[in-house]
């Protein structure tokens, strides 16, 4: 055989009939941007719009809570504790006679403030982190990579507590204590996937074309990075709600009057079995808010990469 | 779907016996569920393989040639694949309508498979030594230590240098070229009647190619097999197959012998692609493509498939599917082993 | 692979000289008196506050501090314990103990329920159990360790009395506890594991095994398994911290005389030897693990062995 093999290929080979067959019956499907099909598949997915659905619910009552609370969720009623439901009180009050439903509202205050802001730091620390160390790569690579195998190397919940022990109880040490052990994933994840891209044939092209350097991070890379950091983003918001839930539950979260879901479920410990609705009620709230969010994760990961479904 | 009624047997050129061919399909459908709705990938493909010859079977990504050989081999991904229609007769023995641990037993000692890309192909956890011999162990029950021994000899069978020495190594450790000399090697373990090639070359460096085909249609004759090389390309196919067919929307458009396909095409699509094949003869002149694209199986256009591609194209096209008819001389006789789904076939053949 | 393990334990010296800076930093030098509330009352007078921090070395400046912590550490002394005045190792051998047999059943557990429930929804994809399995295990994600043991206490313990409301160090007693600390891993195993093999099954070399003629039995334990199983081998080695954390709630709903229960005790009592003790010999054994899933899973893969 000669060196002509290769070219004798049958014309149009590279082209699967299924792409072509939308690039010539229906012009309009191929020419729907790359944000519009996430969406489209993202919106076809029913329990990602059950999850958004719960996540806006949460964000709603948050927004509102002093509106749709009874009741102040601080004010105690020491004539009326450990109250069953119903009674003025739709879901009884605690042993410091505390209405339980007016504190489950405001609890979704502090998992929206926890949830969000340490997921951010992280996403924050993360990205610069994972970006610097995913394209200028050797020393730099190695030694952000190290620094992010120490914070790695923490158990989230050991490591937040020792964050917590230098700072004190509260809801800034337990954002930030949060944020310190969860940012390596994110670097990590926006790292290897910057690797990836780093190589691909487009960028390859835009660096041959004479793009300089910053321009491949802004136009290439970070874009094609950003989608699997989001869908982390939005799973982990979840994680970081049972992290701050967890602390409070141990004792060592925000402040224990502070109306928390974790904090009320360690009050409500000591009644098992005998007054279970101080657990159940925030144990649905905290469920029905970590679903949300894990059902959004998973809804954009399979809408961002359908392949993995 | 009856649109080829013709077997063309095509008289063997070279080896092969006088008995019944090896393999023969018959009018096989093949269909694939998918969410948009049935895929129907092969539709009604007749064609027969003998000991000792080639079969090429031609056409772009899409035309059905592997779904084809995927169903003789019966490893279709299914679901969503299955054979709706047809018969697939081993040495006279229709292989669809055996149990599947019956079938199974024939795959390796009866009929093997190579494929397009070996490093995928191949497990990449296990030596080669061990995939090889693997052959031997599950359908021969041999010991570990026979069936290394035996994977050495297989290696070098197949001219893979210092065959000992690497029968242990992984197949990431091999190139590209002695990568597929491994899938041959597995292939012809048991040393199988039939043969299926899927794009045997295509994966190599093109220097590579060469060699690895010589291998393959050398150990063909050795062993008197029947083989079926699938494959998009022209240049191949010249120097090793007996007889062609040309595959288009799941149907066979065109069967010939080898170098008459060549001379005279009589399908416009064959003559397509002969046409797009650079030649130094004509440097500086435009080279010719197929114009449009490969139609979608979903909703394949009416009539005959080709149509909207068609330079020849006639209103008959559009509305009216050729059937697979033999084609004859000016005169009226008939031309051994061709045939043509064109409603102009004659006048394509003769110009 | 032999400059492969040198490099890895290089990396691992390097995370746990980073992880002693972070706790010392964490515990002597932010929170300015660690010594501060020791000792109740008692500890207010000025020459008892001076007498602890001669006694715990914290009048020497911090680079001395720091240098005979890490020296400590090295060593396996963890000094003493504030509140009984024993050897932190002595107070913690036992809890220990009840730690990793309550870590060793949940990951046994794990294991277990994960794979199968991976492997059936992926073998019989879109089946109803499929269909069950995936469920589930999307849902169980959502449910926070504290809430499924405070459920599983309320059916089991509670309504059913299979169980003991406080341990009895039996058999019986680890069982919730086992439950309450796998669950959530066990389902994000069988979705990792349903995840793979699914691509596995896809992947050319299935189809060539196929080809082959091997039984069904031969291409799904040899080769589909054994590629499946090493992206959860990966996991489990980064799971493990996950079941620490786990562990802090689980003993502490269970009352499981644990480390966990030991740590978050400590805090409270600022108890700084017990947390130094407990923290740092989490992140050892979770730093020695991952060096160890990556050893077996250059072992498992070929490709990572021999690059």
């Amino acid at each position: 055989m000669t060196e002509l093999t290769k070219s004798t290929s049958v014309a149009g080979d590279a082209t699967a009939p299924a792409q072509a067959a939308n690039a010539e019956a229906e012009p309009a499907v191929a020419r729907v941007t790359q944000w519009g099909e996430i969406r489209h598949r993202f919106l076809a997915n029913k329990l990602a719009v059950v999850g958004l659905g719960l996540v806006l619910l949460l964000f709603l009552t948050a927004a509102f809570a002093p509106l749709i609370a009874p009741q102040d969720p601080l004010a105690q009623d020491l004539n009326n504790t450990l109250q069953e439901p119903g009674n003025g009180h739709l879901l009884g009050t605690d042993a410091l006679g505390r209405d339980q439903f007016s504190r489950i509202i405001y609890g979704t205050r502090i998992a929206v403030e926890i949830g969000l802001a340490s997921i951010f730091l992280a996403c924050l620390i993360g990205i610069v982190i994972g970006a610097l160390a995913g394209y200028f790569g050797r020393a730099t690579d190695s030694v952000l990579m190290r620094i992010a195998d120490v914070f790695f190397a923490f158990p989230l919940l050991i490591g937040a507590i020792v964050i917590i022990i230098a700072m004190g109880r509260g809801v800034m040490p337990v954002i930030i204590s949060l944020a310190v052990f969860s940012w390596p994933t994110v670097s990590r994840l926006l790292r290897s996937s910057i690797l990836s891209v780093r190589e691909a044939d487009y960028v390859l092209a835009a660096r041959a074309l004479g793009a300089d350097t910053r321009r491949i991070i802004l136009r290439h890379i970070i874009p094609n990075s950003i989608a699997a950091v989001m869908a982390y983003a939005a799973f982990s918001v979840g994680g970081a709600i049972v992290a701050e839930a967890s602390l409070s539950f141990l004792g060592v979260g925000v402040s224990p009057e502070v109306p928390e879901w974790g904090n009320m479920l360690a009050a409500a410990k000591d009644f098992m079995g005998v007054k279970d609705f101080l657990w159940t009620y925030p144990s649905i709230a905290i469920v029905l808010t970590v679903l949300g969010f894990v059902f959004v994760g998973d809804g954009l990961r399979d809408a961002l990469d359908p392949k993995l479904r | 779907m009856t649109a080829s009624s013709t077997t063309a047997d095509v008289p063997r050129q070279r080896g092969g016996d006088s008995e019944a061919p090896v393999l023969e399909v018959r009018d096989l459908h093949v269909e694939f569920a998918t969410r948009e709705g049935v895929v129907k990938a092969v539709n009604g493909v007749n064609y027969s393989v003998s000991s000792g010859e080639t079969l090429a079977v031609l056409g772009e990504s899409g035309s059905g040639k592997s779904v084809t050989a995927q169903a003789i081999m019966g490893i279709l991904d299914s679901p969503p694949g299955r054979v709706a229609k047809g018969e697939i007769l081993f040495r006279g023995q229709d292989i669809l309508k055996l149990p599947e641990n019956e079938r199974r037993k024939l795959r390796g000692p009866k009929m093997a498979m190579i494929f397009q890309d070996a490093l995928s192909a191949l497990n990449p956890v296990f030596s080669v030594g061990n995939q090889l011999g693997e052959m031997f162990r599950v359908h021969q029950g041999m010991s570990k230590k026979d069936a290394k021994v035996k994977a050495i000899e297989l290696m070098d069978r197949v001219k893979i240098p210092a065959a000992k020495s690497r029968v242990d190594d992984y197949p990431h450790q091999f190139s590209g070229g002695m990568r597929q000399r491994i899938m041959i090697a597995m292939a012809l373990a048991l040393e199988p009647d039939l043969i299926i090639a899927d794009e045997p070359t295509t994966a190599l460096d093109v220097t590579v190619q060469a060699q690895v085909m010589d291998l393959l249609a050398d150990l063909q004759r050795e062993y008197n097999m029947g083989l079926i090389l699938i494959t998009h390309d022209l240049g191949v196919v010249a120097d090793v197959a007996d007889k062609i067919a040309v595959m288009y929307a799941g149907r066979i458009v065109e069967q010939a012998p080898v170098h008459e396909l060549y001379k005279r095409p009589a399908h416009p699509y064959t003559r397509g692609l002969l046409d797009s094949i650079p030649r130094l003869d004509q440097k500086g002149q435009e080279l010719y493509a197929i114009k449009g694209l490969p139609p979608n199986l979903l909703k394949a256009p009416s009539g005959c498939a080709f149509n909207p591609r068609c330079p020849k194209a006639q209103d008959i096209c559009r509305t009216e599917m050729p059937p697979l008819l033999q084609v004859t001389e000016q005169d009226g006789t008939e031309l051994a082993g061709r045939a043509s789904a064109c409603h102009f076939r004659e006048e394509q053949l003769h110009g | 692979m032999g400059r492969y393990v040198i490099r890895r334990l290089g990396q691992m010296v390097v995370v746990l000289f980073g992880a002693t800076v972070i706790l010392f930093c964490c515990l002597f030098v932010l929170p300015g008196d660690p010594v501060g509330s020791l000792g109740g009352d008692k500890a207010r007078d000025p020459a008892v506050v001076e007498a602890l921090r001669e006694r715990y070395g914290l009048n020497d400046p911090l680079p001395v501090q720091y240098g005979n912590f890490v020296k400590n550490l090295a060593q396996g002394d963890l000094g003493e314990d504030y509140t009984q005045r024993r050897p932190v190792t002595e107070v913690l051998a036992p809890k220990l103990t009840n730690t990793a047999e309550l870590a060793l059943a949940a990951i046994v557990l794990d294991i277990l329920i994960g794979l199968l429930a991976g492997l059936i929804a992926a073998l019989f994809r879109y089946s109803f159990w499929d269909v069950l399995i995936t469920l589930l295990t999307t849902m169980a994600v959502g449910f926070p360790s504290f809430v499924i043991g405070m459920v599983l206490q309320k059916v089991f313990v509670v309504q059913f009395k299979w169980f003991p409301l406080i341990s009895d160090g039996t058999m019986n007693s680890l069982i919730l506890p086992a439950f309450t600390l796998a669950i959530l891993d066990a389902a994000l195993v069988a979705r990792l594991m349903r995840g793979t093999m699914l691509e596995v099954l896809r992947a050319d070399y299935v189809k060539t095994a196929v080809a082959k003629g091997l039984p069904r039995r031969t291409v799904l334990v040899k080769h589909v398994m054994r590629n499946s199983i090493i992206p959860v081998v990966t996991y489990l080695g980064i799971s493990f911290g996950s079941l620490l954390g786990g562990a802090l709630i689980t003993e502490a709903i269970f009352n499981w005389d644990g480390i966990g229960l030991a740590l978050v005790q400590a805090v409270q009592q600022q108890n700084n030897p017990i947390i130094i003790g407990v923290v740092s010999f989490g992140v050892a054994v979770f730093v020695l693990l991952n060096l160890l899933v990556d050893l077996l899973y250059a072992v498992l893969d070929p490709r990572i062995r021999l690059a």
